[in-house]
Formats: C-alpha cells, structure tokens, sequence
C-alpha cells in the first residue's frame, strides 16, 4: 500500500515536473527530453494502475516511435536555439492564456474532486484480468467489440503512411 | 342534333390550331390556308343552320328548356363550379348563326383581299381565333365561359387591329383598343363578383333562377357593371375612343369585329341578362340614355370625316347606341333584330370599303374619290342597297329594325319622348352622312390623280360575291321582322320572345295596350295610328337626309365650304372629334404616367432603393468587422479555441 | 488503494500544462509536443477512468487514440519539413497567411 503511494507520489511529481520543464525550456532538444521523461513517469502510472498493456503500448509508441520522429525533426529542420529569454510570448496573449488555462484547470478539478463519478461498472476487476490475461483480453476486445475502430484506425495509419511519403519527397 | 352544338365553336379552334401551329415549322401554301379556315367557319355555319332547324321543331315554350350541352367541369373550387357548357335557345342560336355566316363571307372575302400581304396565314389563323372566342361568347351557358369569349374577342381584337405591327400607327391602335376594352372589363369583373357573391353561381340558368333574392341596389350595382363592361367592348360613351383608331386594321377585320360581331357582344349580354336589368329600372334606364346619346354624339361626328372608314366607324358606334337603347326601354328582341340587320348592312359597307381601297391602292380619303360608280358597279350597287338600309328607307332591312327601336323608345312603359327624338333626329344624320359618303365616293368625277384612276377596277369574284350576298340579305333580313301594324307577321320577336318572358304576340294589329304608360299613347287614342305616324315621320326624315346630302354634295358642293365658315368653332369642334382624344390623353394617359414617375422618384429610389443599398452596406460593415478576428496566426486561433471549451463548460456548471 | 480522482486531477494538469505550452511558445515543433502531451494527459484520465469502473473500454480508447497520435504524429512532422523549406525556423507568430 504505502509502496504504492510512493511510487504514485515520485511519478506524479516527475510528470508534472517535467511537463513544466518541457515548456520552459530554450533548447527544443531539451524539451524533447523532458517530454520522453514525462512519457515515462505516466506509463508508470499506467502500471500502477493495472493496466500493463498500455504501459508498454505508452513507451513503444510514444516515448519510442513519436519522439523519435520529433527529435529527428528537430534535427533536421536544425531549429534554432533561442538566444534570448523571450521565448515566452508576455504581453497581452500570454498572460490571457495563463488566466485561461487556470480556469480550465480549475473547471476540471472542480468536476473530478467534488463528485463522485456516475457510470456503469464493468466486468474486468483486477482479478479477473490477472485471471484471464491481460493481454489476452484487450486482444479479445479488439477483436469482438471495438473491432471497426480497430480497422479504422489501422486506415488511420495507412493513411500516415502515405501522407507524410507523399509530403515529404522532393520537388521535381 | 342539339347535341352537337359544341361542334360550332370547335370547328373555328381546329382551324386555329392548324393554321396556326403547324405554320409555325412548315410553311403553308395559300390555297391550303384558305380552304382551312373558310371550311371550318363553313362547317360551323353548316352546324348552327342545323342545330336553328332542330330547334324550330321544338314548340315554342320547350325552345327556352333545351338542357345546356355540358362538354366538362372547368373551374371546380370551393363553392364555384363552372363547366365548359353551350345553350342552345333562340337568343343564342339567333347569334349563332348571325356571327357564323356573316364570318363565313368574310373569310371568303379574305381570300381576296389579303390575298398579297405576307402575313396571309397569320391573318385567318387569328380570324378563326376570333370565331372561336365570339361563338364561346354567344353560346356559353354560363358568366365565366362568356367572359372567357369577351376577353378571348378583345385579344384577337388587338391582334388583328395591330395587325401590320411594324407600322407605329396600327401597333398603338391595337394597344388603345386593348386597353380600354381592359378598363371596362373591370367594370364587367366587378359585376362578376357581385353575382358570384350574392347568388353563389354563375350559370345563367341558375343565376336568373335566383335573381329574385336580390335587393334592388345590388341588382343595379351589378347591371350597372355589367353595362360598363359592355360600353368598353361595344364602343359607347365613355369608352368608345378606340373604334375609330381601330380602323388600321385590315378593312375584313373592321367588317367582322368592328361592325357585325364584337362589338355587338355588349348588346347579346344586356339581352341575356334582361332578368337582372328588369330587376333595376335606373341600369335600364342609364343603358337607354347612353346609348341615345352616344348615337346622337358618334353621329355628329360623323358629318364631317373625310376617312371613308372612319365615316364607318362612328355609323358603328351610333347604330351600336340605337341597340342599346333598345335594350334599354326593355324591347329586347328589337335591339337584337337591329342587331342582325345591323351586322347585314355594316359589314357589307365595310367590305366595299375595301373593294374601294382595292381599286385605288389603299386610298382612305373621300376628298379623292368621286364617280367610282363607273369603274366599280357591283360595289356602287351593293353599297346603296347598305346604304338604303342604314338609312332606313322602307322595303330593306334596316327599316324595320330601326323603326321598331323607335316605336319603342316612344311607347314602352320605360322609355320616354326624348328618346325618341334623340333617335328620331339620330337617323336623319345618319341618312345625311351616309348619303354623303355615297355620293362623294360614287359620283360627281373624280378628284384623285390621273394614273390611280386609270388603275381603278372592280374587285375579283371572291370578294364580290359575298357583298352581294350581304346585300340580299341587307334587303330581305328584315322580312322576318315585319312589324304587325303594316299587317306583317313579325316572326322574329315571336321567336325570341320566350327568352324575355314575353307571351308570343299573334297576329292582331292593336295589341299595345291602352294601359301602355310611357309616351303620349292615350292623348293620340289608338296606338296603331301613333305608329304609322311615326313611321311616316322617321321615313320622311332619312329621305329629307338623303336629299339634303344630295343638294350638298351634288347640286351646291360650294355649300357645305360656306357652311364650315360660317360657322368655324363648331366645324372645329367636330372635325377634331369634340377633343375628347386629347381629354383622355391629358387626363389618363399624361396623369397616370406623371404619378409613375412621382412614385418612381420618390418611392421606388428614395426608399426601396436605400433600403437594399443600405442593408449591402450594412453585410460590408459587419464584414469588416468580423474580419478583424482572422488575423492569420494560429495561436490565436488556439486561444479562440480555448476560449470556447471554457464557455461550454461554464454552460456545463 | 489509491482513489481514482487523484489520477483524473493529475491528468487534468498535465492537459493543463499542455494547453499554457501551446500558447505560450513561438516554435512550431515545441508547440507540437505540447500537442502530444496533451494527447497523453487525455490518455491517463481514460485509463484511470477504466480502472474505476472495472472495465478495459478506457484502454482500449487510449490506445486507439494513441494510434491517431502516432499517424497525425508522421503527418505534422512531414508538413514541418516542407514549411522548413520556406519558412527557415519556423515561428508561427510570422505566418500569418490565412488572414482575412
């Protein structure tokens, strides 16, 4: 139990530390980085919470394929270093977007905290899943349930694919 | 045979429908056009004939209770159903044939007359329109059917005045008699309604049925509509400006619509509606006043035109007066005898006219013509026998009618003693103006040039014969109508009268009874004596008219000069036809184009057009204004977007 | 056991975090990992919403909307590459050609 909370305490911490970290940063590089570390410290959570599959599926694809996409971009279009401190947009947009994102946020916690969360309960407590396989029944999901967005989403893809082959080739 | 006397109108429509469609891909040969058009009137002339004989065989009471032929339902809505149906009963079979044979002659006078204009089968394809629209007018069996004919006349009326259209003069001419057909077919629409409102029907039967349940005031409201209507269409007081400029037109045109059949559809329907108009003494008598004085005044008119056709025209609008005020004073079958003879002899002058204009190539002007009589028999023959009749000199036709509108203005409960002058001094100008046209135009020598002279010639068979035809008919039309104080059977009245309700009268010569109110019958004691007396007087004076155009234009010619002197302002007045053109023209035509225009400046620009320029300028504005949050970068588009997820979960609290 | 609005508020301040980054920074590819982020904040609050109702349907949302992240991932930065050729550093407070 108090391994538990431990360890949701330090990942907590760590993402919102890099979060923050990530959008205060000069060197895009740097971001990068703080972002796989966020990436990570939530995939941590995912453990903590069960669910094993999205886990992994959370450091293959994002912290693995995406970012690296992102840091060879940044490599690629050498982005430059920003010389000076007014890389944050202050003035009249900035310190509006900073109001507005605290509202935001306050309108959020204000729904999660206060109720309690209406819905149905489902029928995959731990215990079934450890029973089951937990891989085993997000596969069967898939498979059955969520079977059309399954297939979208690999059009999806297939649609990326071709997209970014076709975006990214040279001129003639 | 009754059955099929839907088959009369419809001969005249296929012939339209031929003539007229498939000339518009092919084009057709004259002869081709010709024979269809004069086959199909000659068809429904043939028809009418047969469908008269059927009736005759029917027994006088059972001849007003023929069953109307009714082809189908036409307006079903609401409470109106109107159908398209024909009656058949001595009144319109009386009109029937009248308008069928006299049309038929004057196809086949067409032939030859139009014989070289270009437009040779539109010409018959709108003459067979005409018929088509006349014979829906006489033989309807209900309002709306004889007005789809009314107005279906007034168009092919307008059609055949504008007939050469690329010529100024005959397009305003069809125009004018177009639109003022159209102000008194308001007149004939409000009437329309009244009856429709009041009654709930407008079948004949069924509107005469009910009459009764009228008050008087809306009985003289509606007649008096009605009557407008036909002052529009038969050219009377105050509507009668467009006659005399429809005489652009081809001169058959004028014949058949402007003398024998159009213009009489005002008289067959104050004739057909004598139910509503016995039911309002003032409409009858505002009817009979009218027609007086628009005689007296198209008369006057008359005396002084020097346009052969237009001398034609106002003798129209003047007979068209007489049979109005035959209606009017309730001698119903009178106004329609005048009207058949009428048709006879006017239509015949007008085809003479046009033999005339035929020979000296399109000449109009009396002042040109003279001793015509040498070169053109037939036509000089034919033209007195019409001119006789008009004239009223007994033994022709028109004596018989007129005399009879005369007696009647005089006798009848409603007419009155200055009626019959007004008539009575009527017909002497008549036999004066008309006499003058003949003798000016006949005799004497001839006052043109040397090489139209030399031109002049009769007119081809075609266009003789059916003149001839129409001056048998000018002298023995009235035969059916001998009056029974000169000891003649008067099977005309007899025939229509049981369409006016009045018992046929048989034989005996004193049938007018003493009671009799109107005129001075008790003073004189025997009605039959008054009569013959004022026989004797209207006969003495159309010859005192004949005579006096005889000294003035045959023996003295320098009179009527020294008359015009002496008297200027009156022969000015005349000639130009009382101003009452340029009356209209300043207050109608210049009045209403005048508000056009205030309305135009003031409303059409100044308010209509400000609001739709101000509204675009109103879009540009708020355009412009909104354009302001497209600024291009994407954050702020962020922000907007942020923004709106704020919103919606506020709604959400 | 730990109670499940914890996870929802964290999620909801990561997603918040995002958001400020989107506004505040001027780099495009910045801007872009902001976006990602935000992707996955919203992935958190799906799982932890399934681990209370005792379901996988969170999950599997997660995942297929990590697929979409992935795809929109390739495409954007392909678009980054081709905007490069004109735009060198891109900064987005300079492009401004959608304006109306």
């Amino acid at each position: 139990m108090i391994l538990q909370w431990i360890v949701f305490i330090l990942s907590a911490l760590f993402a919102i530390f890099s979060a923050l970290m990530m959008i205060t940063r000069k060197n895009p590089i740097h971001s990068a980085l703080f972002l796989i570390g966020n990436f990570l410290s939530v995939a941590v959570l995912y453990i903590l919470l069960g669910r094993q599959f999205i886990a992994i599926a959370q450091v293959m694809i994002y912290a693995g394929a995406i970012m690296m996409l992102i840091v060879f971009t940044i490599m690629l279009i050498s982005v430059e270093e920003l010389k000076k401190v007014s890389l944050l947009r202050f003035g009249a947009g900035g310190v509006i977007g900073l109001v507005m994102t605290v509202l935001l946020f306050g309108f959020l916690a204000s729904s999660v905290a206060v109720r309690t969360l209406p819905g149905l309960k489902g029928g995959f407590p731990l215990e079934r899943i450890q029973e089951l396989g937990p891989f085993k029944v997000i596969g069967g999901l898939l498979m059955t349930k969520y079977l059309l967005p399954f297939e979208l989403a690999s059009v999806v893809l297939l649609i990326g694919i071709i997209g970014a082959v076709i975006l990214a080739k040279k001129e003639r | 045979m009754i059955e099929y006397v839907w088959l009369i109108p419809l001969f005249p429509a296929v012939g339209f429908l031929i003539n007229g469609l498939i000339s518009r891909w092919w084009k057709l040969p004259k002869g081709f056009v010709a024979w269809v058009a004069c086959s199909a009137l000659g068809l429904s002339f043939l028809f009418s004939l047969l469908v008269f004989l059927d009736l005759l065989k029917l027994p006088p009471e059972a001849r007003v209770a023929v069953p109307d032929k009714v082809l189908f339902d036409w307006v079903v809505s609401g409470d109106l159903k109107t159908v398209i149906g024909y009656k058949v009963d001595p009144l319109s079979m009386v009109m029937a044939l009248v308008v069928t044979g006299v049309s038929f002659l004057i196809h086949i006078y067409s032939v030859g007359y139009m014989h070289d204009d270009p437009g040779f089968t539109r010409y018959f394809a709108y003459l067979n329109l005409f018929v088509f629209m006349m014979l829906n007018l006489v033989l309807a069996n209900n309002f709306l059917l004889m007005f789809l004919g009314w107005e279906g006349v007034g168009l092919c009326s307008y059609l055949l005045i504008g007939f050469w259209f690329d010529r100024d003069a005959p397009a305003n001419a069809g125009l004018k008699a177009f639109v003022v057909n159209r102000v008194g077919d308001f007149g004939f629409l409000i009437g329309l309604f009244l009856i429709f409102s009041k009654l709930g029907t407008l079948t004949f039967d069924e509107v005469f049925a009910r009459a009764h349940l009228l008050d008087p005031a809306t009985a003289t409201l509606i007649t008096l509509m009605l009557f407008v209507g036909a002052t529009g269409k038969s050219a009377q007081l105050p509507l009668y400006v467009w006659l005399p400029d429809a005489m652009e037109g081809p001169t058959p045109v004028s014949s058949l619509i402007h003398a024998a059949t159009m213009v009489t559809a005002g008289v067959y329907m104050v004739a057909r509606c004598h139910v509503l108009y016995e039911m309002a003494p003032l409409s009858m008598a505002v009817v009979a006043i009218v027609g007086a004085l628009t005689a007296i005044f198209a008369a006057s008119m008359a005396l002084v035109q020097v346009d052969f056709k237009r001398i034609l025209a106002y003798s129209t609008i003047s007979q068209l007066g007489y049979m109005f005020l035959g209606v009017g004073v309730g001698a119903y079958s009178a106004g329609i005898f005048h009207l058949m003879t009428h048709a006879f002899f006017k239509a015949l002058l007008f085809l003479a006219a046009g033999s005339v204009m035929h020979a000296l190539a399109g000449e109009l002007d009396i002042r040109r013509m003279g001793g015509l009589r040498e070169k053109m028999p037939v036509t000089f023959w034919t033209f007195v026998m019409a001119a006789l009749a008009i004239a009223g000199i007994p033994g022709f036709s028109g004596f018989f009618s007129k005399d009879e509108i005369l007696w009647n203005a005089f006798a009848s409960p409603k007419g009155h003693f200055v009626l019959w002058l007004i008539g009575f001094v009527t017909a002497g100008m008549t036999a004066f103006y008309m006499f003058r046209l003949c003798f000016m135009a006949f005799f004497g020598s001839f006052r043109g040039d040397h090489e139209t002279w030399h031109h002049a010639h009769e007119s081809p068979p075609v266009m003789t014969i059916p003149m001839v035809i129409l001056a048998v008919l000018s002298v023995i039309g009235g035969y059916v109508g001998i009056p029974h104080v000169l000891g003649g059977h008067n099977y005309f009245h007899e025939f229509l009268a049981p369409v006016f309700g009045e018992a046929p009268k048989v034989e005996h010569v004193s049938l007018v009874p003493l009671a009799w109110a109107g005129g001075h019958a008790a003073e004189v004691g025997s009605e039959a004596v008054l009569e013959l007396t004022l026989m004797v007087l209207s006969v003495a004076m159309a010859v005192f008219g004949i005579l006096l155009a005889w000294v003035f234009y045959l023996k003295r010619p320098e009179v009527p000069q020294k008359l015009a002197e002496a008297y200027p302002r009156a022969y000015r007045i005349l000639w130009n036809k009382y101003y009452v053109d340029e009356i209209y023209g300043a207050l109608f035509v210049d009045g209403t184009r005048n508000f056009g225009t205030v309305l135009w400046h003031n409303f059409d620009e100044a308010v209509i057009d400000r609001t739709v320029n101000w509204i675009g300028a109103l879009m540009r504005v708020m355009g412009a204004g909104l354009r302001l949050f497209q600024t291009g970068f994407i954050r702020d588009y962020a922000l907007g977007i942020l923004l709106g997820a704020i919103i919606i979960m506020l709604f959400l609290l | 056991m730990i109670p499940v609005s914890l996870y929802m508020l964290l999620g909801a301040l990561l997603f918040s975090i995002g958001i400020l980054g989107v506004l505040i920074r001027r780099d495009a590819i910045v801007i872009f990992m902001c976006i990602e982020l935000m992707l996955s904040a919203v992935g958190l609050t799906l799982v932890s919403a399934s681990r209370y109702y005792n379901g996988l349907d969170g999950v599997i949302v997660a995942f297929l909307g990590m697929t979409v992240a992935a795809a929109e991932a390739a495409i954007g930065l392909a678009i980054f590459v081709l905007l490069h050729r004109t735009y060198k550093g891109i900064k987005v407070d300079e492009i401004n050609l959608l304006k109306g």
